[in-house]
């Protein structure tokens, strides 16, 4: 037996780029794109770092390509929004090293706040595209995507999707290519796109993509899997999974690369079959191109939005649903929420608390938008917070409400600088709340210019947040500790009365970070009063009791106290730990 | 052979992602194909989570939909029911009884679910007490473990394959609670037998 391993896509990607013999890794965290890099970094012979968003990622991969290196660069879907600068110029430069992307889309929306298609990116910005259908693929075409980039002088898209950057499956290791960089070269007329050198660039981009084009019409990674003749589907990625699953007697179309399309292919499997149908996630890319070629193509009645399954592949060629269960009702739903002992909780507490309106931003604390802190009146993007905030200001604000943007520190370093300078230039009077857990924690703790550690693990400097302010032009700017309430309320108060843009920075590292060693509380039933300030805090360890008072699940609780600082009766104290609480048997 | 799926549910942070790579990792020592799918990021925050792992001869899809799930693993009764029609008519119903209350339900603002536990066994339902027979092995977080024993009773694996992968997956120190888990699991099982 060949010996395999265990890999997520995310996984095998990182290793398909290790054995092109990639020396420089970079990106930004994002579901559902982030493992790629954490496990690069733990392969030999490989710089990866952590930028601080999508379009310095690319610009460093850019260079490193300059020099020669093999490159690549990591990010989720909304991030190519974020390179998309970059990406279309790159089209034109070309590579020296090969320059590959790996953009992560999330049908579906598990953890993004819109539903994008990559692949029109790559017909857009005149990019190849190859998109895997299984951890194996994951490897090879990152590997292969590394040739056509050096080959065609172009940067290459690996575009996957959630089901195969986060699934799991059994892949074949290959050796590393070593590979020397050979020493640099002034190219200024490939590099320097000033108009004059950009034109003719662009005129030599479409013999380099026609190239391409042959090239894709001889892969043999694009393959037909001829079956019953009556049907023939197109498919790419999971969905070729799915529809090799649903569609046992189909012939089958397996797209690899995307773009550009082998038409020739398309066409002679066409050919073949009585029926043509495309079965694809989001967008209908293929079906719209290969329409374009002529050919009569059958929608299925698949949604144009979300995941799909085997099942509704099946069920969209005419398969009549299994027997199953009736799902039972009434359940309540189970959304995410902050963790037990979020330091930063409190600072939601304080807001609703002074009624203010909250901008918001991408990350954990996102979550105070959900009952019960309720405490968020917007999110966007990466940043948008503090330009939305000046924003809404400009529209009048929000009568007697205060105005306040609150974002974390990886967002800020992302891209809150440049709207904080916009607001100072532009005389904005909002506060901004820079939530600073020294980390990248939504996407799993990634480090970041606050961190004081790279990726690679070595020590850096750590971003003085509060001088940035200053020297942006922001004259109030206070830095608290969110786990004193009082205070942290105080400077909340004091940021919003002043006249001109202010910035609290609430600094304590994020609870996950630092394993607890404090006990677990526990409310004594006889001071409780039943007033509800504990259980307004949404923490998952604080629940209403039959009897009305707050109790505290012991396995849950981590200590942190923010709940005994709410409590006026002082009716929260330490309690005992879940197994020691006649829990074993 | 046809392909089996599993279906692992809990909340996040109750260790199905490990659950689910020990039983992928089993079935690729038995020399089978095998895919497993999870979706982690923003659900990691005390969500719904659900692993799916799927083995045979040839995997295509990672995931399956209602009504085609073999085994149905859930380690919180309320996720239990909330999956409850990925079970396929036969297919077997593991379920930790214990309710972690979703947020909603600990503030107040909905009531607990009522009646999961008779709802559940009218479909079959095999109840694990993971999380105190966990304890009882000596470690309160090898409930997952605990959960894969009672699994592994159903599946065509040698217990000890299984022991040796999960020795290789769990932090080191935590071996023995986690190997004495297994058993326990086993054992709540009707190890051997049928269930």
């Amino acid at each position: 037996m060949v010996d395999r391993t265990l890999l997520s896509g995310n996984e095998a990607v990182a290793r398909g780029a290790w054995e092109a013999g990639v020396r420089v890794g970079v990106g930004y965290p994002g579901t559902p794109s982030t493992e790629v890099l954490e496990a690069l970094v733990q392969l030999p012979g490989v710089r990866a770092e952590w930028a601080p968003n999508e379009k310095v990622a690319l610009e460093v991969a850019a260079g490193a390509s300059l020099g020669g290196a093999r490159s690549l660069v990591t990010m989720k879907h909304v991030g190519l929004n974020v390179a998309a600068d970059p990406l279309f110029t790159l089209a034109y430069t070309g590579v020296t090293g090969g320059l590959v992307l790996l953009v992560a889309d999330d049908p579906g929306m598990h953890s993004s706040q819109n539903e994008q298609d990559t692949r029109n990116y790559a017909a857009f910005a005149r990019v190849p595209l190859l998109e895997p259908a299984d951890s194996q693929e994951a490897l090879e075409f990152t590997r292969l995507a590394f040739e056509i980039s050096e080959r065609f002088d172009v940067p290459v898209i690996v575009r996957s999707t959630i089901r195969i950057a986060h699934s799991k499956g059994l892949v074949s290791f290959g050796p590393r290519e070593e590979r020397t960089i050979a020493s640099f070269e002034s190219q200024p007329g490939k590099y320097v796109m000033l108009p004059g050198n950009a034109k003719k660039r662009r005129v030599d981009l479409d013999p380099r993509f026609a190239a391409l084009t042959e090239f894709a019409e001889s892969l043999d990674l694009n393959r037909m899997e001829m079956s019953d003749p009556a049907l023939g589907v197109i498919a790419a990625g999971v969905t070729y999974q799915y529809v090799r699953e649903a569609l046992p007697e189909a012939s089958v179309l397996k797209l690899s690369m995307l773009n550009p399309l082998p038409a020739r292919l398309v066409q002679d499997f066409a050919s073949r079959v009585g029926r043509v149908a495309v079965v694809e996630e989001i967008d209908p890319y293929l079906t719209s191109r290969v329409r374009q070629l002529g050919i009569a193509v059958e929608e299925p009645p698949l949604q144009r939005m979300g995941e799909y399954t085997p099942r509704m592949v099946a069920e969209a060629f005419g398969a009549r649903p299994p027997a199953a269960r009736e799902p039972l009702e009434g359940l309540p739903p189970r959304p995410p929420m902050l963790c037990p002992g979020c330091p930063h909780r409190g600072v939601f507490r304080a807001l609703r608390e002074m009624g203010a309106v909250v901008t918001g931003d991408i990350g954990c604390y996102t979550l105070g938008a959900l009952p019960p802190l309720s405490a968020m009146d917007s999110c966007l993007c990466m940043g948008a917070s503090i330009g939305m905030a000046h924003g809404l200001e400009l529209a009048g604000g929000a009568g007697e409400r205060p105005v306040v943007a609150v974002i974390g520190d990886s967002t800020f370093a992302h891209s809150g600088l440049t709207g904080l300078m916009n607001a100072v230039y532009n005389g904005s009077s909002a506060t901004t709340i820079v939530l600073d857990n020294r980390i990248t924690a939504m996407t799993g703790h990634q480090e970041n210019p606050f961190t004081g550690r790279t990726l690679m693990g070595e020590p850096a400097p750590e971003m003085d947040v509060e001088a940035v302010c200053r020297g942006l032009g922001v004259e109030h700017v206070l830095v608290v500790d969110p786990a004193n309430l009082k205070r942290t309320e105080r400077a909340l108060r004091e940021a919003v009365e002043h006249e001109g843009p202010s910035v609290v920075v609430a600094r304590r590292p994020c609870a996950l970070l630092e394993k607890s060693d404090k006990r677990p509380l526990a409310v004594d039933e006889d001071r409780c009063t039943s007033c509800g300030a504990c259980i307004a805090l949404g923490c998952p360890a604080l629940s209403v009791s039959a009897s009305g008072k707050a109790v505290i699940d012991a396995e849950t609780c981590v200590g942190c106290a923010l709940c005994a600082g709410v409590c006026a009766e002082r009716a929260i104290r330490a309690g005992v730990e879940a197994c020691e609480a006649g829990e074993s048997a | 052979m046809r392909t089996t799926s599993v279906l692992l549910v809990g909340v996040g942070g109750q260790g199905t992602i490990l659950a689910g790579d020990v039983l992928a990792k089993v079935a690729a020592a038995a020399g089978l194909d095998v895919k497993l799918s999870e979706v982690h990021g923003m659900s990691q925050r005390g969500g719904s989570v659900d692993t799916m792992v799927r083995f045979g001869e040839r995997v295509f899809s990672p995931v399956v939909s209602s009504g085609e799930v073999d085994h149905l693993v859930a380690f919180e009764i309320t996720e239990a029911a909330r999956w409850l029609a990925y079970l396929r008519p036969g297919g077997r119903l593991l379920v930790d009884p214990r309710m972690i209350a979703p947020l909603p339900v600990l503030t107040g603002a909905l009531p607990a679910p009522a009646g999961l536990e008779a709802a559940l066994e009218a479909e079959g339902a095999l109840f694990v007490d993971a999380g105190k027979i966990a304890c009882r092995a000596g470690s309160p977080r090898s409930a997952n473990v605990v959960l894969l024993g009672a699994l592994s009773v159903g599946l065509p694996f040698s217990a000890s394959v299984w022991r040796e992968v999960i020795a290789a997956r769990v932090p080191p120190k935590t071996v023995d609670a986690n190997l004495a888990a297994f058993e326990l699991g086993r054992r709540a099982a009707g190890e051997g037998g049928a269930a």
